[in-house]
């Protein structure tokens, strides 16, 4: 499986990400925001955490925009895979290649620590090597992780399967709890958690693993 | 030539950081003060013959996340 790991100005998380990729199985290439194309191949796009052109405008806005986010749209539009954690997830509701948005946590506080997670559906290639209603523990890292989308988006995210997590205990305002979303074909994933710092023993906790292993085994038979 | 663009939460959207503000006015004894909201302005600097459309543009594709933002154009 090749997975590529896009690099903005100002992603922090972009190594942890490849390493996670890598232990995983995954061939990985970094790719930098003002390259135009994809290297060939690849099956997935992971898009990292970070304060991608310090979050100036909004959080994603400037890096939703760059040369690079054209060819995650495509891919994402042609039925390929894409990863978007913390910073990724907003990069990718700026893009719209997901619904909604990320608001300011409604205690206005940055939360940096670990959460409970559901995991609500094991339908998609990152959810499905968890079980059904599982609870893992992954941290969080952020201020702006309050998913706002309006009511008849709400619905549908349900009615679809499309909820991927739910805080346990909601942290930061989140509408119906979300930490991460699919998108309708089910092989877009965006989540403010970030399993990429839970993927190793030496991390605490090996709870984020079972999402990069899932992800190898499912597109390596792709 | 100069344009003003106005950027608001829609109505509906919490605005935390604009309740906050609302609070630190009451503990600074300014009662009646029913809510807050909180926007933002960006001044363009614009050749001469920029269309309103031209502007508007920049509001949806960048400006303005009109998810959550409502804009007005002004111009100057």
């Amino acid at each position: 499986m090749h997975a590529a790991v896009v690099v903005f100005p100002g992603s922090n998380c972009d190594r942890d990400l490849a390493v996670a990729l890598q232990r995983a199985g995954a061939h990985v290439t970094m790719v930098w925001h003002k390259d135009t194309a994809m290297p060939a191949g690849v099956d997935l796009i992971a898009i990292p955490g970070g304060f991608s052109f310090g979050d100036y405008l909004r959080c994603g806005a400037i890096a939703a925009n760059s040369p690079i986010s054209q060819s995650v749209k495509a891919h994402a539009d042609r039925g390929g895979y894409v990863l978007g954690v913390c910073n990724g997830f907003q990069i990718l509701t700026e893009t719209r290649v997901l619904p909604g948005t990320l608001l300011r946590n409604s205690a206005l506080k940055y939360i940096c620590r670990p959460v409970e997670l559901t995991v609500t559906t094991v339908d998609s290639p990152f959810t499905c090597r968890y079980g059904a209603g599982q609870t893992i523990t992954v941290p969080i890292a952020h201020h702006d992780g309050n998913y706002h989308a309006d009511v008849e988006t709400l619905k549908v995210l349900a009615d679809q399967d499309r909820i991927a997590f739910r805080y346990v205990k909601n942290p930061n305002g989140s509408a119906d709890d979300i930490a991460g979303i699919l998108s309708e074909n089910r092989r877009v994933l965006g989540m403010m958690p970030h399993p990429e710092r839970m993927a190793e023993p030496a991390h605490g906790g090996t709870d984020g693993a079972a999402m990069f292993a899932g992800l190898v085994d499912q597109l390596a038979n792709a | 030539m100069k344009a003003r663009v106005h950027i608001m939460l829609k109505t509906g959207v919490l605005d935390p950081q604009g309740e906050a503000v609302r609070h630190a006015l009451g503990s600074l004894g300014f009662d009646g003060v029913n809510a807050v909201r909180q926007g933002k302005v960006i001044e363009l600097d614009l050749e001469d013959g920029t269309s309103e459309a031209t502007i508007n543009d920049m509001c949806e594709r960048l400006l303005a996340n009109t998810v959550i933002e409502s804009y007005r154009v002004e111009i100057l």
